[in-house]
């Protein structure tokens, strides 16, 4: 091991670190927002919205990250669509992000139980009441263990930016090792920064799936 | 006699072309507590169910207080306030404490201030002996303290009526009476019911009226003592009789006597 | 020539050599499932055994599976074996050992989750009924963790399907490589490269889809 080596290029690992936390999280939050929409034009049932949401979901779950960025990036700019490098990695993860997001809200609402939403009915909660005090709350905290797996998911899918000619980790480990020839310090730096970036979000979630249980959610009690 | 509370009127209701409940009629007064009793499928859950909107009728009408009630889709939730239920599986909110599952209705869809309905709240759990569990999780929760919490969550609404369907079919055997005794000092404090019960003992305390439902219809309707005492339909006869056994002794020898209300 | 650039797709062998391209993922594909499901049975196994040091192991196993991101992985075996074993694989070989590793890992989850999901009191109740510990399994747990597990299984698969795609990382000729022959061909056909990746896109979607549908059909009849 060239322990001089790994650390001299400490800082372009976190500078592709960087790259792919950033555009990993900015992926993630639009994928959030992307899967709670679909999902809630399934759950009320918005005509034709509720379709394109349907058939969306379907597209992106059953294609690979790097064939619908070849398209984005390669594919596209030749019928006179452009974006930026930066701007298809983000549009490719939320289009991947967004269904497998909308599904684990799906989960969550599914998980429901109807005698809950009946109870809020019955206590005369309007139906955006109802949603916002008695099912939003129970489904949130029975999706969080699948959002948070897609989290993770998706940060591991960032890998494929380099495709795009992104410096991000995998593209910097990459480049150190046809220029460098010191394969192994490479790949071992980077295993270490996924590590570093995966390990706290694995423990976060943990935390706070942990923290939902004990809040009382999953009532043993009740018939 | 006054102008009834609730009036349902010749109400029909089928699941897949199944008829559950076919043409029942049934008015209730100011302070009466009516219980419902009859075979499992004969429609009694469904009928509570349409009272409140859970369930659409497909003919006839219901009327609270003058106001034609059933068939409206817009301001259910209007309907609900001043309708109270309570369901077997008590259905507390298990991400609320206690006082938040109480106070969510009153608040929210009432619109009541906080400190006022807490107040009362309080009172309510101390009356039902769950005044140290205001600030309790569900799950902390006994199945009876649940269903006594439930119905607290209910009263608090001050409904106009308050509909219980099977509150005790969930629960243990030794939990029932603690629940069942609160509905009766409910009853005394002047409460308008309609319950759903397989607790023939409780339905003869509770009961101003009985009503005998089968098939969808309404087969028998009598005070206490003549229903559960001297039913007049053979079908009433037949379901009273289910509830007793034939002892092993007596060989069949003599007709079990229909004791289920004793 | 002023035609579609969809219509390069039909000149000559070009569809044919776009299938050979996505047969070259599929049948890796195939060949990881099945020896991911049969190592993932040793997996469940092994994991089941009620030996610490073996549950130890498939733990690590696993945890390293969730969280390296498949192409960090056959980064290591594909340059970097090479580098400290001396080993040179092909591309192709270091994607088998790579996705079989990863798919034995996440079978072998599948398997025991499914096998510990079956309440105990249905054992108890079969050994009561006075069958024999072979008929248990036979006729009573067998067919309940397979209800359970297949469903999990077809999605896994069309997962690792998905995944194979990343070997044109690692210079493997498939699809998209074929892909970008193609376009070099006709370069002067400005719009060939949407044509391509796009009908690669619904190729991926098509092979991948049914496979969905089919798990979640499963899924449903048998919840």
């Amino acid at each position: 091991m060239d322990w001089s080596f790994m650390l001299a290029h400490v800082p372009d690992y976190l500078a592709g670190a960087w790259v792919t936390l950033r555009f990993g999280l900015y992926g993630i939050l639009c994928s959030l927002a992307v899967g709670l929409l679909c999902c809630l034009a399934r759950f009320f049932r918005v005509p034709v919205l509720r379709q394109i949401a349907g058939g969306y979901i379907e597209l992106a779950r059953n294609t690979p990250l790097l064939v619908q960025l070849f398209f984005l990036y390669a594919g596209l700019p030749r019928v006179g669509i452009r974006f930026s490098a930066e701007t298809c990695a983000v549009i490719g993860l939320t289009f991947l992000g967004g269904a497998y997001m909308a599904e684990a809200f799906r989960s969550g609402l599914e998980a429901v139980d109807r005698a809950q939403i009946e109870a809020g009915a019955c206590l005369g909660l309007t139906r955006t009441q109802n949603i916002r005090y008695v099912i939003f709350p129970q489904a949130l905290a029975t999706a969080v263990p699948a959002l948070f797996a897609n989290v993770i998911f998706l940060i591991k899918e960032t890998s494929v930016f380099s495709v795009l000619a992104m410096m991000d980790l995998m593209n910097v480990a990459d480049t150190l090792r046809t220029s460098g020839g010191r394969t192994v310090e490479v790949l071992c730096m980077l295993i270490a920064a996924y590590l570093l970036i995966l390990l706290p979000v694995s423990v976060i979630a943990t935390r706070v799936e942990r923290r939902l249980r004990y809040a009382g959610f999953g009532d043993q009690h009740s018939v | 006699m006054a102008e009834p509370i609730l009036r349902v009127r010749e109400i029909h209701k089928s699941f897949d072309s199944t008829g559950v409940l076919r043409g029942v009629s049934l008015d209730i007064q100011e302070g009466e507590v009516i219980v419902i009793v009859g075979p499992s499928g004969c429609g009694k859950s469904t009928l509570l169910r349409c009272i409140n909107g859970l369930e659409t009728v497909d003919s006839g009408e219901i009327w609270l207080r003058g106001e034609k009630i059933s068939g409206r889709t817009r301001d259910l939730y209007r309907v609900r306030q001043k309708i109270g239920m309570v369901f077997q599986s008590y259905d507390l909110f298990p991400h609320m404490k206690v006082m938040d599952n109480l106070l969510l209705g009153p608040t929210k869809a009432l619109g009541r201030p906080r400190q006022e309905v807490e107040a009362e709240a309080l009172r309510m759990l101390e009356r039902v002996g769950l005044r140290e569990k205001a600030y309790a999780l569900p799950r902390t929760l006994s199945g009876g303290q649940k269903q006594r919490v439930a119905l607290v969550r209910a009263m608090l609404m001050q409904p106009d009526i308050l509909l219980l369907d099977e509150i005790t079919a969930a629960l243990d055997p030794e939990m029932v009476s603690e629940v069942l005794n609160v509905v009766i000092d409910l009853a005394r404090g002047g409460m308008t019911m309609a319950i759903v019960t397989h607790e023939m003992r409780f339905a003869e305390a509770v009961a101003d009226r009985v009503l005998f439902l089968e098939d969808g219809h309404v087969v028998e309707e009598g005070t206490p003592e003549v229903f559960f005492h001297h039913p007049q339909t053979e079908r009433a006869q037949q379901f009273l009789r289910s509830f007793t056994y034939a002892s092993k002794r007596d060989k069949g020898e003599e007709q079990p006597k229909n004791n289920a209300g004793d | 020539m002023q035609d579609l650039g969809i219509s390069i797709l039909f000149k000559g062998i070009n569809f044919q050599r776009l299938l050979g391209g996505l047969w070259v993922t599929l049948r890796l594909a195939l060949l990881t499932i099945g020896l991911s499901t049969v190592l993932g049975l040793l997996f469940a196994l092994l994991m089941l055994s009620g030996r610490r040091w073996a549950k130890f192991f498939c733990r690590a196993w696993l945890e390293i599976v969730r969280f390296m991101p498949q192409l960090v992985l056959l980064y290591l075996v594909y340059f970097g074996f090479a580098r400290l074993f001396g080993w040179d694989l092909n591309g192709e070989v270091s994607a088998l050992i790579v996705f079989t590793f990863w798919g034995a890992a996440e079978m072998g989850d599948l398997i025991r989750g499914a096998l510990t999901s079956i309440p105990r009191h249905q054992t108890e109740s079969a050994e009561a009924l006075g069958l024999t510990r072979g008929q248990v399994y036979q006729y009573v747990l067998i067919p309940q963790t397979v209800r359970r597990l297949l469903p999990q299984a077809i999605n896994l698969s069309t997962r690792i399907i998905k995944t194979t795609a990343l070997v044109k990382m690692i210079n493997v000729t498939e699809v998209l490589k074929v892909g970008q022959q193609i376009i070099g061909q006709f370069y002067r056909q400005p719009d060939a490269a949407f044509w391509v990746y796009f009908v690669i896109f619904l190729l991926y979607f098509l092979v991948c889809w049914p496979f969905s549908l089919l798990a979640r059909r499963l899924e449903k009849r048998w919840a």
